[in-house]
C-alpha cells in the first residue's frame, strides 16, 4: 500500500452529524480517510452510508429540511466552507447505487462534467471519453456507437457509464455507493477488477451491501450502524474471529442486520 | 345433506341482483360520459350547417363589408393572430422562468408557499377583472393607450398561470436521478437545468404553451376593453395591416359583436365567424394533442 | 480489455483539472438565474398587482357622499346613469350571479362526477383516451363561442320547450355554464379518484364487492375531499365567466323569480356598462368596486378549493 506521510489525511471527518427534520442519522462520527487506500463501509440499511457520501460531496445541500453540523475536509479545506462548490464535487467522483444513464449520446454522458467545468476543445474531450470508457472498461462495447442514448444501454453497461462518468471529470476521491446492487455478477467482478486498477491513483471510499466485497477489496472497513461507527479497522481485523466489537463479527456473519 | 346441491359459484339471486346493479350503474355512467361528449357533437355539427351557406376561402380573406353585415373576417383573423404571438410571447418566457424557479430552486419554505397561492389565484381570477387591471394599468398607467400592446399584455398575465402549471408538471416529470448525476459531476443548478432538465421536458412545455394559443384566441372580456375595436378598415389579405399601439379587431370580439350589436348581419355570417374561430382552436389543441402523443412515442428514457 | 488509467499528470487529468469556465459562461449563467428568480416572483407581483389596481381605481368612490358601501351591496337598485338619482345596488347581479351558477352546478357536478366516475372505473383505454380528448376539446371552446351557442341554439330551443317569452334567460346561461364547467370537474374530479391507493379497490373486490359498491362504499369516501376541490373549481369558473353568461343570459337586471326569468351577472354587467362608463366617473369607479368584490370572491373559492386539495396530498 503506497501512502504518503505527508499526506497521511486526505479526508477528514470530525463529529459529523446530519438530521433531516428531527430526525439524526449520522450521530457525531470522526474518522478519517489515507491517499490511495480503499475504505469500504459496511452496515445495515438506513445506517446512514448514503447520506455520508452525500454530506462528503455536499450534494446533501440539495435536500430540503436537511442539517449538518460538524467538518469535513479534503486535503485541509473545510467542504462546507469552500467557496467553490463546484470545484469541490469535481475532486469527487461519485456512482450511486442505480445506473443513471443521462438522457444524452453516450459521448455527452462522459463528456458532461468536462463541459460543465469549462473544457470545450474537441480533441481533449475526445481523448477523456476515450480514456474514461476504457478505466470503466465499457470502451470495446461502444466505441463504434457513442452517439446512441445512454438511456438505452443495459443496466450493467449503464452502470459502467456511470462510473465512466464519475472519472470524467478526473476526480482524487471516488465514492461507490453500493455499486453493484442493479448488475450481474460478471460485471461486477469486472468493476471491482477496475478499482484495483483505480487506486494506484485515488482514494476510492466504496459503500457496499455485500460484507464480502468489502473483504475482497478494502484496505480497511468502516461498520457503520444507526448513524454511528461501531468499529474501524484494517480489514483483516474487521472480518477475523475478533474484531473489537461482538456486534461487527455478529454482522458480519449475518447474524443480524 | 343437501337435497339439491347448489353449483358453488352458480347465480344466487343476490349475486344476480348486483350484477344486474353493477351494470345499471355501468350504464348510467356511461350515459353521463356520453351527455357530455354528445352536445359538443350536435352543436359543432349545427354550427357548421347553418354556417354552410357563407364559409368559404373568400369569407376568410375578405374585410367586413357594408357596416359589418357582409363581406369576411380577415381583419379579425389577422388581429387576433397578433393578439396570440405577442401575449404569448411575453408570456411564455416569463412562465417558463416562473416555472423552472418554483422546480428546481425553490426551497420548501413560506416563500415559496406563497408564490405557489399567487399562481394558483392568478389562475382563477375572472377574466373581466384582468380586463378591469388591463384597463387601468396598461391603457391609463402605463400610457399604452388602447391598443394592441396593452390587450396582449393583459393575454399575456391571464395565459401566465396556467404556463406556469403546465411548465411545472412538464419539468417534474424529468426524473430527480438525472438531478443528481449531473450535481455529483460538479454541474452548477443551471447547467443542470439547461443541459438535461430543459431538453427532456421542452415537449411538455411546448404542449402547454401551444394550448395557451387556443385560449388565448377565444378570449374576449380581457381584450374588448383594452385594445379590441368593433371595427377597423384593413386591406383584403394585408398581413401586417397594424402597428402595435393601434387598436385591432379580434376574432372573438368580432363574433360578439356581429352577433349582439349589429342589426340585420346575414344569417350565416356569425355561425361561419363562430365555426372558424373554433376551428382555429381545436385545430391547435389536436395540434398539442397530436405533438404530445408524438413525443411520448419517442421518450429517452 | 485492460483498463488504463491514466497518470496523474497525463494531458486529459491536466486539462480537466485546469479548466475554469470563461467569465461570459459565468455571467451569463448569474443573469439567466437572475431573470429565473424575478419571473418566479413574477405571480406574486400580478396577483398583488391586480388588486391594488383594480382597489385604486375603485377606492375614491368609498368617499362620495351619495354611495354607501353597504347599499352598493344590498340594494337592488341599480341606476348608473339616472339623472335625477344615481343609485348603485348589485344586489340583483349578486342574485344573478348565483342563481345561474347555481343552476349550473346543479346540473354540472351530476354529469361531471358521473363521467369522472366512468373514466377512472369503468372504460378501457382506449375510450379513456377518447373521452379525455374530447373533454379537452370541450374545454378548448372558447367562452364567446359558447355564448354564441346560448344566444342562437339554446335560446330557440327554451323558448320551443318551456313557453317562455325570451329563450336568454337563468336556464340558458346555467346550461352553458354547465357545460364550461364540466371539463375541469371531470379532470379534476378524475385525478382525485385515481389518487385513491389501488390497494383500497384490491382489498374491497377480494371481499366480493361489486363494482357498484366498491365506488359508492370505498372510493367516494376515499376521495371526497378531491371530488369537493373539483366542484369548488367548477363554482369559480361559473362566478368569473364573463362572455357565455353575458350573451346567454339576457340583461334584465333584477332578482330572479323562476330559472325562466332573464338576470345580469356581476361580471356580464361590468363588461355590458364599462364601455359606456366614462373614466374615473362614479359610474366607471363602481364597476371597479364589482370588480373587486369578485376577486374577493373568486380568491376565497380558490383558496379553499387549494387548502382542501393541499389537505388530500399531505395524507
Amino acid at each position: 500500500m503506497v501512502t504518503t506521510p505527508s499526506r497521511t489525511k486526505q479526508i477528514e471527518v470530525v463529529d459529523l452529524r446530519l438530521s433531516y427534520g428531527l430526525k439524526e442519522v449520522i450521530r457525531g462520527i470522526s474518522f478519517a480517510v489515507h491517499p490511495n487506500e480503499i475504505l469500504g463501509v459496511i452496515g445495515p440499511a438506513q445506517s446512514g452510508k448514503t447520506s455520508l457520501l452525500r454530506c462528503i460531496n455536499r450534494t446533501i445541500d440539495f435536500t430540503p429540511d436537511s442539517h449538518v453540523s460538524g467538518t469535513i475536509t479534503i486535503d485541509g479545506e473545510d467542504v462546507y466552507r469552500t467557496g467553490n462548490v463546484y470545484t469541490l464535487r469535481r475532486k469527487i467522483g461519485m456512482v450511486a447505487p442505480l445506473p443513471v444513464g443521462l438522457p444524452l449520446s453516450i459521448y455527452d454522458n462522459v463528456a458532461f462534467a468536462p463541459r460543465c467545468a469549462g473544457l470545450s476543445r474537441r480533441g481533449e474531450l475526445d481523448s477523456i471519453v476515450e480514456q474514461c470508457l476504457r478505466q470503466a472498461a465499457l470502451w470495446d462495447e461502444v466505441k463504434d456507437r457513442l452517439d446512441s442514448l445512454g438511456t438505452k444501454l443495459s443496466g450493467g453497461q449503464q452502470q459502467r457509464l456511470t462510473i465512466a462518468r464519475a472519472l470524467s471529470h478526473q476526480p482524487e476521491i471516488l465514492c461507490l455507493d453500493e455499486f453493484s446492487i442493479a448488475i450481474d455478477p460478471v460485471t461486477t467482478m469486472r468493476i471491482e477488477d477496475v478499482l484495483k486498477e483505480l487506486r494506484r491513483h485515488m482514494t476510492i471510499i466504496l459503500v457496499t451491501n455485500l460484507t464480502q466485497q468489502a473483504r475482497r477489496l478494502a484496505d480497511r472497513t468502516m461498520f457503520l450502524w444507526k448513524g454511528e461507527i461501531v468499529e474501524l479497522d484494517r480489514t483483516e481485523v474487521i472480518f477475523s474471529e475478533s474484531p473489537r466489537d461482538r456486534r461487527t463479527r455478529e454482522y458480519v456473519e449475518g447474524i443480524f442486520g | 345433506m343437501n337435497a339439491s346441491p347448489v353449483p358453488r359459484f352458480g347465480e344466487t339471486p343476490s349475486v344476480r341482483r348486483r350484477l344486474r346493479r353493477e351494470n345499471l350503474a355501468r350504464w348510467v355512467f356511461g350515459a353521463m360520459a356520453a351527455a357530455m361528449v354528445l352536445p359538443l357533437v350536435l352543436i359543432v355539427g349545427y354550427l357548421v350547417v347553418r354556417a354552410a351557406p357563407a364559409l368559404s376561402l373568400e369569407f376568410v380573406l375578405d374585410v367586413p363589408k357594408r357596416g359589418m353585415t357582409e363581406g369576411g373576417i380577415w381583419p379579425a383573423l389577422i388581429g387576433t393572430v397578433y393578439l396570440v404571438f405577442l401575449s404569448l410571447l411575453v408570456s411564455a418566457p416569463i412562465g417558463i422562468l416562473a416555472a423552472v424557479y418554483l422546480n428546481e430552486y425553490a426551497r420548501e419554505n413560506w416563500f415559496n408557499r406563497v408564490i405557489n397561492l399567487a399562481v394558483i389565484n392568478l389562475a382563477g381570477v375572472p377574466s373581466i377583472v384582468h380586463a378591469l387591471f388591463g384597463l387601468g394599468a396598461f391603457v391609463y398607467a402605463a400610457q399604452f393607450g388602447y391598443s394592441i400592446i396593452s390587450a396582449a399584455l393583459t393575454l399575456a398575465i391571464m395565459t401566465l398561470p396556467v404556463i406556469i402549471a403546465s411548465t411545472r408538471e412538464a419539468l417534474a416529470s424529468v426524473p430527480r436521478s438525472f438531478r443528481e448525476a449531473c450535481w455529483n459531476v460538479g454541474a452548477t443548478r443551471w447547467q443542470t437545468i439547461r443541459s438535461v432538465v430543459l431538453p427532456n421536458s421542452i415537449s411538455g412545455i411546448l404542449t402547454g404553451v401551444i394550448l395557451q394559443v387556443s385560449r388565448a384566441a377565444g378570449e374576449t372580456a380581457p381584450v374588448m376593453f383594452t385594445g379590441v375595436v368593433f371595427f377597423k378598415a384593413v386591406q383584403r389579405g394585408d398581413l401586417l395591416p397594424y402597428y402595435l399601439n393601434e387598436q385591432c379587431m379580434a376574432l372573438s370580439m368580432h363574433l360578439y359583436t356581429i352577433s349582439t350589436q349589429v342589426p340585420g348581419v346575414k344569417e350565416a355570417i356569425p355561425f361561419a365567424t363562430a365555426v372558424v374561430l373554433l376551428t382555429l382552436v381545436i385545430a391547435v389543441n389536436a395540434a398539442a394533442i397530436a405533438l404530445r402523443v408524438y413525443l411520448r412515442s419517442r421518450k429517452k428514457w | 480489455m485492460s483498463p488504463a488509467p491514466a497518470p496523474d499528470d497525463s494531458p486529459a487529468v491536466m486539462a480537466v483539472r485546469a479548466a475554469r469556465r470563461p467569465l461570459w459562461a459565468r455571467l451569463g449563467e448569474k443573469s439567466i438565474e437572475g431573470m429565473v428568480y424575478v419571473s418566479g416572483i413574477s405571480a406574486i407581483i400580478f396577483v398583488l398587482g391586480i388588486f391594488v389596481f383594480v382597489l385604486k381605481e375603485a377606492l375614491p368612490v368609498l368617499g362620495h357622499e351619495d354611495f354607501s358601501l353597504s347599499r352598493f351591496l344590498f340594494s337592488t337598485e341599480w341606476y348608473p346613469t339616472s339623472e335625477a338619482s344615481k343609485r348603485y345596488g348589485v344586489l340583483a347581479m349578486i342574485a344573478g350571479t348565483f342563481s345561474v351558477t347555481l343552476l349550473a352546478m346543479v346540473i354540472a357536478v351530476p354529469f361531471g362526477l358521473g363521467a369522472a366516475i366512468y373514466l377512472s372505473e369503468f372504460c378501457g383505454q382506449k375510450t379513456r383516451e377518447t373521452l379525455k380528448i374530447i373533454i379537452e376539446f370541450l374545454a378548448a371552446v372558447p367562452s364567446v363561442v359558447w355564448g354564441f351557442i346560448g344566444l342562437t341554439v339554446m335560446s330557440k330551443l327554451i323558448v320551443q320547450f318551456t313557453g317562455a317569452p325570451v329563450g336568454v334567460n337563468v336556464l340558458n346561461g346555467g346550461i352553458v355554464l354547465a357545460l364550461m364547467s364540466v371539463p375541469i370537474i371531470v379532470s379534476i374530479g378524475e385525478d382525485a379518484l385515481k389518487a385513491v391507493p389501488d390497494s383500497y379497490r384490491e382489498a374491497a373486490i377480494a371481499l366480493g364487492v361489486t363494482r357498484w359498491q366498491l365506488i359508492w362504499r370505498v372510493l367516494l369516501p376515499a376521495a371526497k375531499n378531491g371530488l369537493l376541490a373539483a366542484v369548488l373549481l367548477g363554482v369559480g369558473r361559473g362566478v368569473g365567466e364573463t362572455m357565455a353568461v353575458l350573451m346567454a343570459t339576457g340583461h334584465a337586471v333584477h332578482v330572479p323569480q323562476s330559472v325562466l326569468d332573464s338576470v345580469r351577472t356581476l361580471t356580464a354587467n361590468i363588461a355590458a356598462e364599462l364601455g359606456e362608463a366614462s373614466a374615473g366617473s362614479e359610474h366607471y369607479r363602481v364597476l371597479f368596486l364589482t370588480g373587486v368584490l369578485l376577486f374577493t370572491l373568486t380568491f376565497a373559492v380558490n383558496l379553499a378549493a387549494d387548502a382542501i386539495v393541499r389537505g388530500i396530498r399531505r395524507k
